[in-house]
């Protein structure tokens, strides 16, 4: 028998028995980057190939719901700081070896494009408004006013500025595309690799975790999309990126703890969590089973033309990548190099 | 200049003297410790082994506290000790999740606190806290860097072993075994 | 490895510097005075002033350093050794540095209290003044004195404050007095080395562990007891390359550090001292030359051991007979560098003097008594007495409540006082009235019932301690004491191997309205009209008056905390060729007492079969933590933090039969019964035999004004209701009990005093 324990000293809260630093917000965060990053991805992707016209939810709405996944993530991030009147330090300097400080940098700039990005659709989306109605309204109302011109659309910006701004931005729409492309490439990517950079751990130390949270991030995007949007073509598309997405996750989870296994005895010890120890059931009950197999399974036979409402395997997909995010650095957390 | 520390194993008695010691010199707030005593048992009564051991920092030469810190708060002081500026610390706990070791925690002030090595003392030529109190005197402390040091001579004569070497931090605690 | 480092900064603040912006004056501005990297306060603002411990019985000596805290106030901040101190070498032990944990635990007593009985019925305690509490003990002592005579009030104490309160009872007329240092701890270790040697240990032991080449512990787990400079010295063997032998039925931390470990079946050491000298006796191993100077009895020894073969033992001890003949020789190799540790706490099965005898008689054939790496010679320095008058002469002793019993105790036997103060003591001294000092009775003394039972047949109690402690509960008057951080004593005079004066002084004001002790029994003696023996009005003046008597003061010893003397005497060590005076009948060291044999007892040690646990019952082995004094320090801010209750440590084979799991709470029920007030953790552990249970003394608190301590955990008095006294001291063993698990919680019985 091997017996491995504190005898005295060190019961600081937050790190024994078990560490728990971080709490549900930074899976939440994760997740909502990654969400958003597909979201934002896909958007700058119809885009850049003219696919604007028959994509209207990935290229107008997607974002919409990216922006307001990133400040929730950021709302998220800021809440789970012990120290949270300092947070205006994250911004006073980058380090670049830092994932939580690059990470709250890109947030930052991602979402001002994302902003932006809205911005030069506002017209299309909302052409109708209806000026006085409401307080908020009211404050918008400073910004705009209400003209007579061919068309649904009433209103246009009441300053020069943003007018000009506005046709500036349209016609260097592809560049803000590409822009826009590679900011979510790297918001992914981040979201991913947050937890490998933190190697100290030994579930997390792995360099698959990067790639297959960026695809898992991806997926959800696709999901989202493939709920919201309106028309088949475009459910169908997203439907199809699903299938793909899932099946390559599947490929670097069977991989990842493949190298768990054949790794040091911690990091076997680490997947025996997964395979028989306290997070069996979670993880592959919610994860594998909800989040990939079924999807990936509903998603084949409607691509074989069998009736099954999108919202089904969407959601499951949501929910998929959202606890995968939970378990890993719940995991990620319960298992250690020492005692 | 390089400090490190060597503990011996073999007289260590998990006393706790090192834990209390440093709660007092570095005022600590109660329920929390810089220091801790693990013991580990291997074998079947009555062929046994213990090894008993005073952790903290081990003041890595590769550190990912202070990689992963955003803000700069932790950092790397003369001597190679890890300190934290407790003003700059944001308390987003990276820190405390990438030290393989949990040498790092929330001080219930909301900054992240741990071992400093005593620098306060180090830099009046005392001995850190725990090295000081120590009653087995299996503890060394001093600079790695000078061969002639009572700690490098300890290190060379000795079979020495770090904790989790895996990980890839390479601390400089090294325990006598 | 040491390049890399410095690489590494470099590239951080070439490389990555260069890009952060976190060198930018503006985007890294924090406003100037939250940059202090931390506050640490360090030496250089504080001030020390000189004390000796009381956590426990070592009084190491060092400094209370005292500094100033956030809100600029001056507190204590630290305690650390003395570096002149032999007892501690400027180290303290974790419960040392803790100390200052009593100053500031929460919970202290802060006036005094006096037991009231509302209309309902109920007790309770209330406040009181100082004024009338004095008040009301000095009228009861007249009274008591008057209806049954002084010797009717008994004096339980423990600790440096009791010398006072002995001082105030001698002069009141009472000699009735104890202490559980004696009777529940070393009685038998003392009485047994006398008989042989004609020389009890006293405190610290002089034994030469430092220039030793072969320790053997039986029966004690020395670095789990921080017996301070012992432990050091341990370390110090460790590291010189001695070899240490441990018997222990557990995997003790001593244990682990030695080239032997014989987990011997409990109760059975003294069939294994006795094949050792059969070992050593017939393979003529024994210091000759010693023997034949210095002893007396050898040869009724040698016949005594004659049949006691290891194999003999084998099946008593269930050590192997190789074993027992590889460490036989091992010890007699290094002898005469080569203790056989007396221990401490030795009340164990109630043939304990024996016991110790044949710990005495074993150290005697190696020759180590006198002996480098043995048992030094001890000095201890000399002071004057404080002038008072000669004190009256009290009609009897606790010797008197039972005169034909333990004839060799030397001490007040508490259990004794007990048993006079009972209600089933009909005839004879009875004692009526308990003035308790420092010492926890019913924590303490086994079979804590019979204790309460002679609590309630007292007709006063007054209790003096700092913490509202289990005995508190039962006080008719409390008088809370201030800690020794916070007061004069009396100078500490330690032997050991060079002799050592020490000062105890505040480094604070006392706490609330608590009082030195000294000034309590000033108070009393006062109202008694024994003013004559308490003539000062400070007890620094009678430190002073003794300092300057030996050409110091003590202005001088607040500077030094220790001082050092020579000794008066070169005999550290026996002198090679000199005769030697032993201060027994014969003059020599005694293999053969014929004071034993006319006292009734055997001659020389025999072992006696003990029972052995019933099925399905566990013999309970207690012990001690590092970071624990008793329950002394069970509720200490600091130390509870390193140990916050203890835990039963159960073998895994033990754990199966039983389905326990590590972290299970279980309570205890004795073989006679008894059951437990609170439950413990189970820490399955191969560190213990299968046949038996450990537990670390003096937790589960009964008194819930002790908000850390109660309920953490069992106490192990609770679960030891047979005790086995030893015939000879009076002693009271405590390793006779046998428990069983119950895993659900047994019906509740009252959990406070
Ligand atoms: S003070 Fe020394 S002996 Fe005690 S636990 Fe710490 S390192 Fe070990
Ligand atoms: S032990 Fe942990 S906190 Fe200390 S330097 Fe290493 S990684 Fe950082
Ligand atoms: S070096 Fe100082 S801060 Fe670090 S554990 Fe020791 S006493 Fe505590």
């Amino acid at each position: 028998m091997r017996e491995e324990l504190i005898t005295s000293g060190r019961m600081n809260p937050g790190i024994d028995p078990v560490l728990h630093g971080w709490h549900w917000p930074i899976p939440f965060y994760l997740f909502v980057g990654g969400l958003a990053a597909g979201l934002l991805f896909f958007a700058a992707y119809k885009v850049l190939f003219g696919k604007e016209k028959d994509f209207p939810t990935a290229v107008m709405i997607g974002p919409f719901v990216a922006l307001a996944a990133i400040v929730m993530g950021l709302m998220a991030l800021i809440y789970d700081l012990h120290h949270p009147l300092y947070a205006w330090q994250l911004f006073t300097t980058i380090r670049i070896e830092s994932p939580m400080s690059w990470g709250a940098w890109t947030l930052m700039i991602v979402s001002i494009v994302n902003a932006v990005w809205i911005f030069t659709y506002l017209k299309k989306i909302f052409p109708d408004f209806n000026l006085k109605q409401n307080f908020l309204r009211k404050v918008i109302s400073n910004f705009i006013e209400e003209k007579q011109s061919e068309g649904k659309l009433n209103w246009d910006w009441k300053y020069k500025f943003l007018r000009d701004f506005e046709s500036f931005l349209i016609k260097n729409r592809k560049a803000l595309a590409w822009l826009m492309m590679i900011l979510s490439i790297i918001l992914g990517v981040y979201t991913g690799i947050l937890l490998s950079a933190f190697n100290a751990r030994p579930l997390w130390n792995t360099a698959l975790l990067g790639p297959l949270f960026l695809t898992s991030g991806f997926s959800t995007g696709a999901a989202m999309l493939m709920i919201l949007s309106k028309t088949h073509l475009e459910k169908i598309a997203f439907s199809k990126i699903d299938v793909l997405l899932i099946i390559i996750e599947l490929f670097f989870i069977t991989h990842m703890f493949m190298g768990y296994l054949a790794g040091s005895e911690v990091k076997a010890e680490a997947a025996h969590y997964f395979m028989g120890g306290e997070f069996t059931v979670t993880f592959w009950v919610n994860v594998i089973i909800l989040g990939l197999v079924v999807p990936l399974a509903l998603e084949t036979m409607e691509l074989l033309n069998v009736k099954i409402p999108v919202i089904i395997p969407g959601l499951l997909i949501l929910w998929g990548g959202m606890m995968f995010r939970f378990i890993m650095v719940d995991a990620g957390q319960v298992i250690r190099y020492l005692y | 200049m390089r400090y490190g520390m060597a503990i011996d194993t073999r007289k260590c008695v998990g006393c706790s003297d090192c834990v209390v010691a440093c709660q007092t010199e570095n005022s600590i707030p109660h329920g929390y410790t810089r220091d801790w005593i693990s013991e580990t048992v291997e074998g079947m009564y009555p062929n046994l082994a213990l090894e008993i051991r005073s952790e903290r920092c081990n003041h890595c030469d590769d550190t990912p506290c202070v990689r992963t810190c955003p803000t700069g708060s932790s950092h790397i002081i003369e001597g190679g000790i890890v300190k934290v500026t407790h003003e700059e610390c944001i308390g987003c706990g990276a820190c405390i999740e990438s030290c393989p070791y949990d040498a790092r925690y929330f001080h219930p002030e909301g900054y992240v606190d741990k071992c400093t090595f005593c620098d306060h003392r180090v830099k009046n030529g005392q001995d850190p806290a725990c090295v000081s109190v120590c009653p087995t005197h299996c503890m060394y402390f001093g600079d790695l860097d000078d061969p002639n040091s009572e700690i490098s001579k300890v290190v060379a004569k000795n079979k020495v072993k770090v904790l989790a070497p895996e990980a890839g931090t390479k601390p400089q605690i090294f325990y006598l075994v | 490895m040491k390049t890399t480092r410095r690489d590494f900064i470099k590239i951080s603040s070439l490389g990555i510097g260069g890009l952060a912006l976190s060198t930018s004056p503006i985007l890294g501005w924090v406003p100037s005075f939250l940059k202090e990297d931390d506050n640490t306060p360090d030496d250089s603002t504080a001030k020390r002033y000189p004390n000796y411990c009381e956590v426990c019985f070592w009084n190491c000596a060092g400094w209370v350093y005292t500094n100033k805290d956030k809100d600029g106030n001056e507190k204590i901040w630290k305690i650390i050794g003395n570096d002149d101190d032999p007892n501690s070498n400027g180290r303290f032990c974790p419960r040392g540095t803790g100390g200052i944990g009593m100053y500031y635990d929460k919970d202290r007593l802060r006036k005094p209290l006096k037991r009231v009985t509302g209309e309902d019925g109920n007790q309770t305690f209330v406040e009181i003044e100082w004024d009338e509490a004095i008040d009301i003990v000095a009228k009861k002592m007249k009274e008591i004195k008057t209806k049954y005579g002084p010797e009717s009030f008994a004096l339980f104490k423990h600790g440096t404050s009791g010398k006072h309160f002995a001082t105030l009872f001698k002069a009141y007329g009472s000699k009735n007095m104890a202490g559980p240092a004696y009777s529940q701890c070393k009685a038998p270790r003392e009485e047994g080395f006398r008989m042989t040697f004609g020389h009890p240990l006293h405190s610290p032991e002089p034994l030469d562990i430092r220039n030793t080449r072969c320790l053997v512990l039986i029966g004690s787990h020395l670095g789990e007891n921080m017996h301070n400079g012992q432990v050091q010295e341990m370390s110090e063997a460790i590291e010189n390359g001695a070899s240490i032998i441990t018997v222990d039925p557990r995997f003790s931390t001593a244990a682990s550090k030695s080239k032997f470990w014989l987990p011997i079946k409990p109760s059975t050491d003294i069939a294994l001292l006795l094949a050792w000298m059969h070992v050593i006796i017939k393979e003529k191993r024994y210091d000759i030359d010693y023997v034949e100077k210095n002893t007396s009895g050898f040869e009724q020894l040698k016949n005594h051991v004659k049949n006691f073969t290891p194999e003999w033992a084998y099946g008593i001890t269930t050590i192997k007979p190789d074993i027992i003949r590889k460490t036989a020789r091992e010890m007699a190799a290094a002898s005469p560098a080569v203790i056989i540790h007396p221990g401490r706490h030795a009340t164990w099965y109630g043939d304990d003097t024996q016991r110790s005898r044949a710990i005495a008689i074993l150290n005697a054939l190696l020759g180590s008594w006198g002996r480098r790496g043995g048992f030094f010679n001890p000095e201890k320095a000399k002071l004057p007495k404080y002038p008072m008058p000669a004190f009256p002469k009290p009609k009897w002793s606790w010797r008197d409540i039972a005169p034909d019993k333990y004839p060799l105790a030397k001490m007040g036997v508490t259990n004794l006082l007990i048993d006079g103060s009972h209600p089933d003591k009909k005839e004879g001294h009875k004692i009526k009235a308990w003035f308790v000092v420092g010492t926890n009775l019913p924590v303490t003394i086994p079979n804590s019932k019979r204790t309460i039972e002679a609590i309630h047949n007292q007709e006063f109690i007054v209790v003096v301690d700092t913490m509202p402690s289990e005995m508190a509960g039962y006080a008719d008057i409390v008088l809370p004491e201030a800690t020794y951080l916070e007061r004069y004593d009396d100078l500490r005079l330690a032997q050991h191997r060079e002799p050592t004066i020490a000062l105890r002084m505040p480094a604070a004001k006392p706490y609330a309205e608590t009082r030195p002790g000294w000034k309590m029994c000033k108070d009393i003696a006062g109202k008694l009209g024994l003013s004559e023996y308490f003539n000062y009005n400070d007890y620094s003046e009678v430190l002073d008056w003794q300092l300057k008597k030996i050409g110091s003061s003590l202005d001088e010893m607040k500077e030094i905390g220790v001082m050092k003397l020579d000794r008066k005497y070169n005999d550290l060590y026996f002198h090679e060729h000199m005769e030697h005076e032993f201060e027994t009948p014969t003059g020599k060291i005694e293999f053969y007492s014929n004071g034993m044999l006319a006292a009734g007892f055997a001659p020389m040690p025999v072992y006696t079969k003990h029972p052995e646990p019933p099925k399905g019952f566990y013999r309970l082995i207690y012990g001690r933590a590092p970071m624990h004094t008793f329950s002394r320090t069970t509720n200490n801010p600091y130390l509870m933090e390193l140990m916050k209750e203890n835990a039963l440590w159960v073998n895994p084979k033990t754990a199966k039969d039983w389905g326990l799991k590590t972290g299970q709470r279980v309570w205890l029920q004795n073989h006679q019964g008894a059951v437990s007030t609170f439950s413990i953790a189970v820490r399955v552990t191969e560190r213990i035999r299968q046949d038996s249970v450990y537990m670390v003394h003096g937790f589960g608190r009964l008194n819930k004004k002790l908000t850390k301590g109660y309920g953490a955990g069992i106490s192990d008095t609770e679960m030891v209701t047979d005790v086995k006294i030893d015939k000879e001291t009076g002693s009271t063993g405590m390793r006779s009990n046998f428990v069983t698990f119950l895993t659900e919680e047994p019906e509740k019985k009252e959990k406070t005093v």
